[in-house]
């Protein structure tokens, strides 16, 4: 423009946005929303240190190892459980809050402004993911100060890592209920949902203490895998394919459903 | 020089065939199952017109709309905005609308959804400023959820202006205000359009078309029924009323009266509308045996209705 004499049109001159519009200003205001719902933050940071503070400090337990090769005791055993239903209630929440956006039109908004629905997608995972991060921390952090869990430095952060990694999964759950469920009270249904799911992957009882055919339905289930794969490093056993297949199978469905659900809901009609 | 410094200033074009229109649409059509929302409408809006589309519920106006914004596809036809597709004029910042649906999250603030917003395109316009100029910079640190409908709908006035865009669309966007709001709303409105942006605005109100209008377009059943500045289209639907008692009218001779646009046959009573109420009157009493002469004004409110009612098929008046 500055070479030529007459200005090229303003449209011509304008341009968009690059990422779809992604930006750090909105994933920075969107977990200050997310901390803001109160139901949010008690869901999934203060439940799991409540549960871990009652389940997790029988004093038999900070001298019982978790089994045997393990590099832990049980008290270090519950944390990583609690740590998981905390991580996959912060990345549900944070999935699920699509829901809340389109109960309030607030997606068609967005579809008045750059904001490409990919980038939308990607900005609601983050989101999810620095809360169920905010979470696993804090339990682990409260775990640590109560003296009770004990195992290795390193299997402190692998613990943690892989817990935080694997409620990736419960983002693209928490993302497809959230595109299939037209409420604003969506995480009612989720939260009662999710504590069924957790009885069923054994974070708040051992499996072995159920009778077998619940055992052999249990296994199916999406937490089932996670949570043995989480716990492996601890334990010191190997990891079975199974654990695996369960936890990339659920992973699949969900994700495969929010972008189903997803394509229905941008389709232009 | 001098001149580009001026167009840029406010993204101003010099006249030119080179500048696109605001918004072009072909032929368009929108069906929702058996139900036609638009039936082929074709209209150019150019860079700076200030246009109401006015009609009553179900006319077609937000159908229309949502095509222009690309929020929803047409059955036929196409629409381009500053000779793009919608949503690529809308990435690129150049239009933004008030939508009656368009939703707002309670948990936010007032400032933060600006700033959501404004990050979102390329180069916007400062928060504060769209604020300021929406009115509501004393509310900016309020939760959404407590702000009342009228403040809420500045916000999305803000939130509009935050691209700076070259085409604002609202549709009806002072529904369910109080009059004082209204009247405010449309203040902040004028400031703005003063300084040359493309405004298309749908309304069922007729005081608002007529006030802040340059040109009214007039919808109904989908179709364009009338299109031209405020005047014109209060002229095609002023005029008056002959009525008389008249057996055995004949409609066709009363048709070819000068400036007779519309006439019933109710049994023994004939009604004429006509431009020239004095002539319809003459030949009634003159060529005639009509008697019991009555005529009647039509208010703007009635001529509106007139001209988007469902029962005036046989009216000639509705076209350009």
């Amino acid at each position: 423009m500055t070479t030529q004499s007459v200005p090229a049109p303003a449209p011509l001159t304008r341009e968009a946005p690059s990422l779809g519009g992604f930006n750090v200003t909105v994933l920075r205001l969107e977990i200050r929303r997310l901390l803001r719902n109160r139901r949010t933050v008690i869901f999934a940071l203060i439940f799991p240190v409540v549960f871990f503070l009652a389940f997790g400090l029988n004093s038999a337990y900070a001298n019982e190892s978790a089994g045997p090769g393990s590099h832990g005791n049980v008290s270090a055993f519950v944390m990583i459980s609690m740590a998981l239903y905390g991580a996959v209630l912060a990345t549900t929440s944070g999935g699920a809050m699509v829901s809340i956006e389109r109960a309030a039109g607030w997606s068609r908004q967005l579809r008045l402004t750059p904001l490409s629905p990919v980038a939308y997608i990607v900005i609601k995972m983050l989101t999810a993911m620095v809360l169920s991060l905010a979470s696993v921390v804090v339990v682990f952090a409260v775990g640590g100060l109560t003296g009770k869990p004990s195992m290795p430095m390193y299997l402190w952060i692998v613990s943690a890592a892989s817990v935080w990694i694997g409620s990736l999964v419960f983002a693209a759950f928490g993302l497809f209920m959230g595109y299939l469920l037209p409420t604003e009270n969506v995480m009612q249904f989720l939260g009662l949902g999710l504590a069924l799911l957790s009885f069923a992957g054994g974070l708040f009882i051992p499996l072995s203490q159920f009778p077998q055919i619940l055992q052999d339905i249990a296994q199916w289930t999406p937490l089932y895998g996670l949570n043995q794969l989480v716990h492996a490093p601890m334990l010191g056993v190997g990891v079975q394919w199974a654990w695996a297949v369960n936890a990339v199978a659920w992973l699949v469905i969900f994700a495969g459903g929010a972008v189903w659900r997803f394509r229905k809901d941008t389709a232009r009609v | 020089m001098t001149l580009t410094n001026m167009a840029d200033e406010r993204g101003r074009r010099p006249a030119g065939g080179s500048q696109p229109a605001a918004i072009a649409l072909r032929r368009v059509h929108k069906n929702f199952g058996a139900v036609q929302a638009v039936k082929d409408i074709d209209l150019d809006i150019s860079s700076g017109e200030i246009v109401a589309f006015l009609g009553p519920n179900g006319a077609g106006k937000t159908s229309t709309i949502d095509i222009i914004l690309g929020l929803s596809q047409p059955t036929a036809g196409t629409a381009e905005v500053f000779g793009m597709q919608p949503r690529q004029a809308i990435t690129r910042g150049l239009v933004s609308a008030v939508l009656q649906t368009g939703g707002l999250l309670k948990d936010f603030t007032v400032r933060e959804t600006a700033e959501y917003t404004a990050s979102l395109f390329v180069r916007p316009r400062p928060v504060d400023e769209a604020l300021n100029r929406a009115g509501i910079t004393s509310i900016a640190d309020r939760r959404v959820g407590k702000c009342s409908g009228g403040e809420q709908q500045r916000l999305r006035f803000a939130m509009a202006l935050l691209s700076d865009p070259e085409l604002l669309i609202l549709d009806e966007p002072t529904t369910g205000m109080d009059v004082e709001g209204r009247r405010g709303f449309w203040g902040s409105i004028r400031q703005d359009t003063a300084r040359g942006r493309t405004v298309l605005f749908a309304t069922h109100y007729l005081e608002e078309a007529d006030a802040y209008a340059d040109r009214i377009i007039l919808l109904r059943h989908g179709q364009i029924v009338a299109d031209g500045t405020s005047s014109e289209v209060k002229a095609m639907a002023a005029g008056r009323t002959v009525r008389a008692t008249l057996a055995g009218a004949d409609p066709v001779a009363l048709s070819a009266i000068p400036g007779a646009d519309n006439v019933e046959v109710r049994g023994d009573t004939v009604l004429v509308h006509s431009t020239d109420s004095d002539a319809v009157a003459r030949y009634l009493l003159t060529k005639t045996p009509a008697r019991d002469l009555e005529i009647n004004t039509r208010g703007l409110e009635d001529a509106f209705i007139a001209l988007t009612s469902d029962d005036n098929d046989t009216s000639a008046g509705g076209s350009r």
